[in-house]
């Protein structure tokens, strides 16, 4: 059809069913489809496509060929609508996906332990040896708490409700093991450097406390939560290698591809981390500070937690017959 | 890589086509729904306080309660705002609709949950240092003007084409003349759809000049000289009545 060419019925007859179709669209948008709307949605696809391309040829870049171009991707959308999650596809990505990314993960994990094991050692020489290299590392406060021969720690839930704690820290937790696992877009060097420095941080305090005499009170504090935690953001900082591996080594044609297939498969690791990291915080909000807990009370939590974190990250939380 | 529209191959044989939004107006939306849900987060911080002012004995008694009445959900409004609403509206946010831009995958559908948690994660990257730095300068710079969160998500922002389906709308209210030819017709109402934004003088003399167009084609005698006369509305009215074929 060329412009101006006589095409009495074209526009006149099409405009209705176009309307309709634009009607139905509010409708189609809202929720999950019947399967007669189904139907309509296949049918008005196909019934505007040869209407968009004579549109594009007879009215190129009026507003009517806009409009059903518009018209006609919002149909598209429709019709290649992915389907709705189901509780079935939410034990299947706890029982099988979680894990399977895990298993797949773990020559990262390791490599993110041993990276966060050596950096933890060498905070920890580093302060030992020159410890006005504290200051890198801790805050003023902080240090002026451990001098007075007292952790930062001690008498925290004077000032802040274990309930606001909670939430404070793992919030700050999720944020950092999202981050580390963010950074590793940077080819793997973002993560990197938040592993090496959440490690570089933690061995620098151990050793500074240890000067004081007061290490065996921090390690009292952090084990309830802490062996969980760390292991978190070591996963995160996994999934961030990952990230960068993809970039590096793509697997896929392009590395937008690759990186967005990674993406997509370590994304579903923090169906898991999430609430273990929530679980960390109330932790570390309700037990940790508290004076009254004692060592005993202290190392069945921290294990009963690590045992609850092998369980969900092996899937056998969520197991069964009917899920594998 | 066309940098201008997403172009979908699909099954009818007729590609989608789908304009790539810039850095202006993806900039434009996320200055309105910045501000939407600050707004909403500190009308329920200052709301919650308030009342917990009124009520001086519970904040004394239950203070973490009172302070994570205050805090929890004016947080979880500020941090929660894209994910959910990206979720729900399908791609769009109130500043998205606004700004005529919505979020689709790479296949032109509506991205999934998973992708829209995935590009709202990468924000953490992308607001660094300052007022989203990196995300800005990835938008400028990249190909298709994506930012580090649409790359590992898989997903674009493109024009929302809402505003042009009046078109469509004004069209289908016509009630066509089947005589009129296309162009005609697409002329006419790209001219009624325009009439507000266009010059009297210019969309006088155009509406003149269609109307003996169709005044030709249908075969009916051309305007008299009193149509001159005719106001703006009339005009407008009459131009309508000659698309649609009715009798005055």
């Amino acid at each position: 059809m060329k412009p101006n060419v006589r095409a009495p019925s074209w526009l006149a007859q099409r405009s209705a069913i176009w309307g309709r179709i634009g009607d139905s669209l509010l409708t189609w948008r809202r929720g999950r489809l019947s399967r007669e709307d189904a139907l309509k949605a296949l049918d008005a696809y196909r019934s505007l496509a040869p209407d968009v391309a004579s549109a594009r040829k007879a009215l190129p870049g009026n507003p009517i060929t806009v409009a059903l171009e518009t018209l006609y991707a919002s149909v598209h959308a429709i019709v290649n609508r992915g389907p709705r999650h189901t509780g079935a596809s939410l034990i299947h990505l706890y029982a099988v996906e979680i894990p399977a990314t895990v298993q797949e993960l773990k020559p990262f994990i390791v490599g993110v332990w041993l990276l966060f094991a050596l950096s933890t050692a060498a905070g920890w020489w580093l302060v030992h040896t020159w410890p006005s290299l504290v200051d890198l590392v801790a805050s003023p406060d902080m240090i002026q708490h451990v001098q007075r021969g007292e952790l930062w720690t001690d008498g925290i839930l004077n000032v802040t409700p274990s309930s606001l704690l909670s939430v404070r820290i793992f919030t700050n937790n999720i944020v950092v093991t999202v981050f580390a696992c963010v950074a590793g877009v940077f080819y793997g060097l973002g993560t990197f450097y938040v592993i090496a420095n959440n490690g570089l941080m933690l061995g620098g305090v151990f050793a500074f406390t240890h000067n004081y005499g007061l290490d065996g009170d921090l390690l009292k504090f952090i084990f309830a939560h802490g062996t969980v935690e760390l292991s978190m953001i070591c996963l995160g900082g996994a999934a961030g290698i990952a990230l960068g591996e993809s970039l590096i080594r793509p697997k896929l044609a392009s590395r937008r591809d690759s990186l967005q297939q990674c993406t997509t498969k370590i994304a579903r690791l923090f169906a898991a981390l999430i609430p273990l990291l929530v679980v960390c915080g109330l932790i570390e909000g309700f037990v940790s500070p508290d004076p009254t807990i004692g060592w005993p009370l202290r190392l069945i939590i921290g294990l009963a937690n690590l045992a609850l974190m092998l369980t969900v990250l092996s899937g056998r939380f969520f197991r069964s017959d009917a899920a594998v | 890589m066309n940098t201008e529209a997403l172009i979908v191959t699909t099954p009818t044989g007729v590609d989608v086509e789908l304009a790539i939004a810039g850095p202006g107006s993806r900039a434009y939306a996320f200055i309105i729904d910045w501000h939407i849900r600050f707004l909403i987060a500190i009308t329920w911080f200052a709301a919650a306080a308030y009342l917990l002012t009124r009520n001086p004995q519970f904040a004394k008694n239950s203070p973490a309660t009172a302070g994570l009445l205050t805090g929890l959900p004016a947080a979880a409004i500020y941090f929660l705002y894209h994910p959910l609403l990206e979720t729900i509206m399908r791609g769009r946010t109130p500043g998205k609709r606004m700004a005529g831009v919505r979020i689709v995958n790479r296949q032109g559908g509506t991205p999934s949950v998973l992708a829209v948690l995935i590009r709202n994660a990468f924000r953490l990257l992308d607001c660094l240092p300052v007022l989203y730095a990196v995300g800005l300068a990835t938008t400028i710079f990249s190909a298709q003007r994506t930012r580090f969160g649409d790359l590992a998500a898989g997903t674009l922002l493109v024009h929302d084409g809402d505003t042009e389906a009046k078109a469509l709308t004004q069209l289908g209210s016509l009630a066509l003349n089947p005589a009129l030819d296309a162009g005609t017709v697409a002329v006419g109402n790209d001219l009624l759809l325009r009439w507000k934004e266009l010059q009297p003088q210019t969309r006088r003399r155009l509406a003149h000049d269609l109307l003996s167009r169709i005044a030709a084609a249908v075969g009916s005698a051309p305007a008299p000289p009193g149509e001159d006369a005719l106001d703006d509305r009339l005009l407008q009215q009459r131009l309508q009545q000659a698309l649609s074929g009715r009798s005055r």
